[in-house]
C-alpha cells in the first residue's frame, strides 16, 4: 500500500514482513507444508498421466469409484454432521446404526424374496445352517426381486429410526444437559451394546447377502463407462436424490428452519418456542434414516458385510464430517467427497491396505490445521 | 472448551456437597493434602479379597472345580493388573490433565511392536535385533513415550472431543500400519512389523522361568507348585499367577509414581488445566509444556503396559490392538472414577472382575452344570426353544455367545455410569488442584497457588474427608 511514504514506515513494514515470515505459527507451517504436499502430487499425477505411466482409463476409475464411495460416505455423515450440531455430542454410536441399518434391512428384503419357501430363521438370520439359501438362489438382485429390494430399502430406514429413537428415550434423554464428552462416552457403550446385540443373534461371521449385481453392457457412447453395474449405479440414484431432498426439507420447511435455528443457538431457540424435543425426534429419524439406507446401500453394492461393517466406516464418517466443518451439513458433503476420492485416488501412489491411513491422516492435519473444516465451520446453513 | 469440567456440570457437583457429609476413615492434621497410603491401600485389599471369596465360594458351590475357579481368580488377578496399570496411566491424562485420549491402543500397540521388534531372534521371519526382554521393554516404553510427544504437540489446543477423534484416528492408523502387507518386510530388509501374521518372540512372562532358575525365589516356587498340585491346581496356572505377582509391582510402581506427581507442584498444574486452562495459564503456569510432559510420560507408561500385556504372548498380531482395548481400559477407569489413582486401581480390577472375566466365569460354570452341547446358531438356539428346550437358548447366550455378552454388558455398564454415577465409584475422592486443603484455610489460599475457579472451591468441600472441614462447611461465601 503506502511503502513509499517514509524510510521509517518502509522499516517497519520490512519488520514485520520478516517477522510473519521467521516465525510463522505451528498451524501455518502445517498449512504451508499440506499445500505443498497436494501441489507435489497433483504434479507428479500430471507427469504420470503424460508419460503414460499411468492411464487416464485408471484415473477416471479411481474417481469413479471415489464418487461412489463418498456418496455413501455422505449419507451417514450427514446424520452424523446432524447430531453434532444439534445433540451436541460426538455420537461414536452412528457407525453402528449403519450396521443396523444394514441387518435389519436385508432381513426384511430377505424375508420377502424367500417367503412360503424358506423359513422365517433361515432367511431373516441369512441362513445359519448349510441348508439355507444362498442370496443369489434367492435372486437379490435389482432385476431379479426389485419388490424385495425396495422394501428392504424403506424397513432399513424404518427400522433403524426406531432403534435410534430408542435408544435416544433410553439413553440420551436422560442426559440432555450433560456435557458432550459425558455424551461421548455413552454414545460408546451404546456402540458396543447395539453391534453386540447384533452379535448374539447374527454371529461375528460375515455374510454374503446379494446376487452377484447385474452389469448393463449395451451403454450409449456418451457415457465414459464400458459397462454399469446397476446396484452401483442404484446406489448413486438413491442417495443423490435422499440429498437433494434433504436438502430442500432444510432450506424449504419449516421444520429444516427449526433444524437449523437449533444448530445455531439452542438456547434462543428454545425462546423463540421452537419445540426442541420435536427438533430432537427429526433430527435423529433423518441422521438415523440416512444412515440405515447408507448401510443397507453399501451391502447391495460389496454383497459382504459384517457386524464390524459400521464401526469400520465410523473413522471415515468423522473424516469427512471434520473436513467439512463439525455441524455443516453442506460442509459434511464436501467433506465425504474429499474423503472418498482420497480414499480412492490416493491409490496412484500407495498400496490398497494403507488407503483408509491417508484419508485418517488428511482428517489429522485438517483438524491441526483448520479445525473449524474446510467451510470455515458454517453450522447447518 | 477444554478447561471444562470433564466430569459434567459442575451443578451436580455443588448440589453433592451435603451428601457426602460422612466422616469416615482418616484423620488429617494438617492442612497440605497429602496421600492416604494406608487407608486407600486397606481399601483396595478390602474389594480384592471380597471380591476373591465370592467368585471361590460361588465357583466352588456351583460345580466349576477348584482349578477352573483359581484359573479364573487368576486370570481376574492378572487383567486387574493390567487394566489397573492401563487406567492409572490414563487417569494422569483424562484424570489429571483432561486430555481425551482415546488412542491407547494404538500407544500399547507401539510399545509392544517395538518390543518385539527389538527381542524377536534375528534368524526369523520377519527378523527381530535379538536384544535381552529388559531392553526391549525400555525401548518400548520410549518408542511410545516418543510417539505421544510427535501426536501431542500439534494438537495441544485442538478442542477435547476432536482430540478424542485425533487419538483414536492414530490408533487405528497405527494399526492399519502394522497390518499392512507393504511393511511386514520393510524394503530389502528381512526386519519389519509382518504384516496380518504379526512377529514371533520371545514372550516376556518368561520371567517366570529365569525366576525359578534363582536360588531363593526358585525354591519358593517349587513348594508353591507342589502345594498347588496337592489340591488340584494345575502348575501352569500358578506359573502364570508368579507373572501376575510382576505386574502388581508394576502395579505399585506406577501408583507411587503417579500419586507422587499428583501431588508435586507438577501435578497441581495438570489438576489445574483440567479445571481451567485459562485461569492456570493466566497465574503464570507454562500449562502446554506441562501438557506435553504428561501426554508423553501417560504414553510411555501405556507402550509399557502393552509390553507387558501383548508381549506376554508368544506371537502379537494387529487383531491384538483393535480399539477395544482403548476402551476396556476406559471404562476401567471411569469404574474407579477418573481423578484417583485407587479409583484406577479399583476400577481395572473391578472391571477385569466383573466384566471382562465375568462372562467368561459364567460360561465356566454353564459347561459344568450344563455341558457344551449347545445350538451354534440363535437360529438352532430359537428352533430348540420353540421345541421346549430353554437351557438350549441360555447355553447358546451364556456359552456361545459369552464374548458378545461381555461387550454388550461392557456397553451398558458405560452408559448406566454415565447416566446414574458419571464420577464412577471413588469419583467424590477426584483431587483438587490446590496443595492445601482449602475448606481449612478458608476461602483465601496462601498465595501464588493455582486454586483456581469457583466451582472449584465448590469441589473442595466434597474432597474433604476430614470431619472437622466438615463441620466449618458453612463458611460465610
Amino acid at each position: 500500500m503506502g511503502v513509499g511514504n517514509t524510510g521509517k514506515g518502509v522499516s517497519e513494514l520490512a519488520d514485520e514482513v520478516r517477522e510473519r515470515l521467521s516465525s510463522p505459527s505451528g498451524q501455518e507451517l502445517f498449512a504451508l507444508l499440506i499445500v505443498l504436499g497436494i501441489v507435489v502430487l497433483a504434479l507428479d499425477l500430471v507427469r504420470r498421466l503424460a508419460t503414460g505411466e499411468m492411464a487416464f482409463g485408471r484415473l477416471w476409475r479411481y474417481t469413479w469409484n471415489g464418487l461412489v464411495d463418498s456418496l455413501y460416505i455422505a449419507l451417514a455423515a450427514i446424520g452424523l454432521s446432524m447430531t453434532y450440531s444439534i445433540l451436541r455430542f460426538a455420537n461414536f454410536s452412528h457407525g453402528d446404526l449403519v450396521t443396523t441399518g444394514a441387518f435389519s434391512g436385508w432381513a426384511v428384503a430377505w424375508l420377502i424374496g424367500g417367503w412360503g419357501v424358506y423359513g422365517v430363521g433361515e432367511l431373516v438370520l441369512f441362513s445359519p445352517t448349510a441348508a439355507g439359501p444362498t442370496g443369489g438362489e434367492l435372486g437379490m438382485s435389482v432385476l431379479a426381486s426389485p419388490v424385495a429390494i425396495l422394501v428392504g430399502l424403506v424397513a432399513a430406514a424404518l427400522l433403524t429410526i426406531g432403534v435410534a429413537l430408542a435408544i435416544d428415550r433410553l439413553v440420551y434423554r436422560r442426559m440432555r444437559d450433560a456435557s458432550g464428552i459425558s455424551l461421548l462416552i455413552a454414545s460408546v457403550g451404546v456402540a458396543l451394546a447395539l453391534r453386540y446385540i447384533i452379535g448374539v443373534f447374527w454371529t461375528v461371521e460375515s455374510h454374503s447377502a446379494t446376487a452377484s449385481a447385474p452389469i448393463l453392457e449395451e451403454i450409449p457412447a456418451w457415457l465414459p463407462f464400458e459397462r454399469l453395474n446397476l446396484h452401483e449405479l442404484t446406489l448413486v440414484a438413491t442417495a443423490v436424490g435422499l440429498i437433494v431432498g434433504l436438502h430442500l426439507l432444510l432450506q424449504y420447511t419449516k421444520l429444516g428452519k427449526a433444524m437449523r435455528a437449533m444448530a445455531d443457538n439452542k438456547d434462543l431457540a428454545l425462546i423463540t418456542g421452537i419445540p426442541t424435543e420435536r427438533v430432537i425426534f427429526a433430527t435423529w429419524s433423518i441422521g438415523a434414516g440416512l444412515a440405515g439406507v447408507a448401510g443397507y446401500l453399501i451391502v447391495l453394492d460389496r454383497g459382504q458385510f459384517s457386524i464390524n461393517i459400521g464401526w469400520f466406516l465410523l473413522l471415515l464418517i468423522f473424516a469427512a464430517v471434520i473436513l467439512g466443518g463439525i455441524g455443516s451439513i453442506y460442509g459434511a458433503l464436501v467433506g465425504s467427497l474429499v474423503i472418498g476420492l482420497t480414499i480412492n485416488v490416493s491409490l496412484v501412489w500407495i498400496p490398497a491396505d494403507l488407503n483408509e491411513i491417508a484419508a485418517f491422516t488428511l482428517m489429522i492435519l485438517i483438524l491441526i490445521v483448520k479445525p473449524d473444516g474446510l467451510l470455515g465451520g458454517v453450522e447447518t446453513a | 472448551m477444554s478447561g471444562a469440567d470433564p466430569d459434567g456440570d459442575p451443578e451436580t457437583e455443588t448440589a453433592e456437597v451435603p451428601g457426602d457429609e460422612e466422616p469416615d476413615d482418616s484423620e488429617e492434621p494438617s492442612a497440605v493434602i497429602r496421600p492416604e497410603w494406608r487407608s486407600d491401600l486397606l481399601l483396595v485389599a478390602k474389594v480384592v479379597l471380597a471380591t476373591y471369596v465370592g467368585f471361590f465360594v460361588v465357583g466352588v458351590l456351583s460345580g466349576a472345580g477348584v482349578n477352573a475357579t483359581v484359573g479364573t481368580i487368576q486370570s481376574i488377578t492378572f487383567f486387574g493388573a493390567i487394566f489397573a496399570l492401563g487406567a492409572l496411566a490414563l487417569n494422569l491424562h483424562w484424570g489429571y490433565t483432561g486430555m481425551f485420549n482415546i488412542g491407547i491402543a494404538g500407544f500399547m500397540a507401539i510399545g509392544a511392536y517395538t518390543l518385539s521388534i527389538a527381542v524377536a531372534s534375528p534368524d526369523g521371519s520377519p527378523a527381530g535385533f535379538g536384544l535381552p526382554i529388559p531392553v526391549g521393554i525400555v525401548l518400548g516404553t520410549i518408542a511410545a513415550g516418543l510417539a505421544g510427544l510427535v501426536l501431542v504437540i500439534p494438537t495441544l489446543r485442538v478442542r477435547a472431543d476432536y482430540f478424542a477423534i485425533v487419538t483414536l484416528g492414530f490408533s487405528e492408523i497405527v494399526r492399519l500400519s502394522v497390518q499392512s502387507r507393504s511393511l511386514r518386510e520393510i524394503g530389502d530388509t528381512a526386519y519389519g512389523t509382518g504384516g496380518g501374521q504379526g512377529i514371533r518372540a520371545t514372550p516376556v512372562d518368561s520371567v517366570v522361568g529365569w525366576l525359578f532358575d534363582q536360588p531363593i525365589v526358585g525354591d519358593v516356587g517349587g513348594v508353591l507348585i507342589v502345594l498347588g498340585e496337592t489340591v488340584g491346581i494345575a502348575s501352569s496356572v500358578l506359573e502364570r499367577g508368579i507373572y501376575t505377582l510382576v505386574l502388581i509391582l508394576f502395579v505399585v510402581a506406577f501408583y507411587v509414581l503417579l500419586t507422587r506427581i499428583a501431588h508435586s507442584p507438577f501435578g497441581r498444574v495438570l489438576k489445574a488445566i483440567r479445571e481451567d486452562e485459562l485461569a492456570a495459564k493466566s497465574l503464570g503456569k507454562r500449562t502446554d509444556r506441562a501438557k506435553i510432559a504428561a501426554f508423553a510420560l501417560g504414553c510411555a507408561l501405556m507402550g509399557l503396559v502393552g509390553t507387558l500385556w501383548m508381549g506376554s504372548r508368544t506371537h502379537i498380531s494387529p487383531d491384538n490392538f483393535m480399539p477395544l482395548i482403548t476402551f476396556y481400559v476406559f471404562v476401567a477407569l471411569i469404574v474407579g472414577g477418573a481423578g484417583s489413582n485407587t479409583g484406577s486401581v479399583i476400577g481395572g480390577f473391578a472391571f477385569a472382575a466383573f466384566i471382562f472375566e465375568g462372562p467368561r466365569f459364567v460360561r465356566t460354570m454353564v459347561r459344568a452344570n450344563l455341558g457344551t452341547d449347545f445350538p451354534r446358531t440363535a437360529h438352532g438356539a430359537f428352533a430348540e426353544l420353540g421345541a421346549g428346550d430353554p437351557s438350549a437358548l441360555i447355553g447358546y447366550v451364556l456359552y456361545q455367545q459369552a464374548d458378545e455378552v461381555r461387550y454388550i454388558v461392557l456397553g451398558v455398564v458405560l452408559i448406566v455410569l454415565m447416566i446414574k454415577r458419571p464420577d464412577g465409584l471413588l469419583g467424590h475422592r477426584k483431587e483438587i488442584a490446590a496443595g492445601v486443603d482449602l475448606s481449612r484455610r478458608g476461602p483465601v489460599a496462601d498465595g501464588g497457588r493455582p486454586a483456581v475457579g469457583s466451582d472449584d472451591r465448590a469441589g473442595t468441600e466434597s474432597e474433604t474427608d476430614d470431619p472437622a472441614a466438615t463441620n466449618g462447611g458453612d463458611r460465610d461465601e
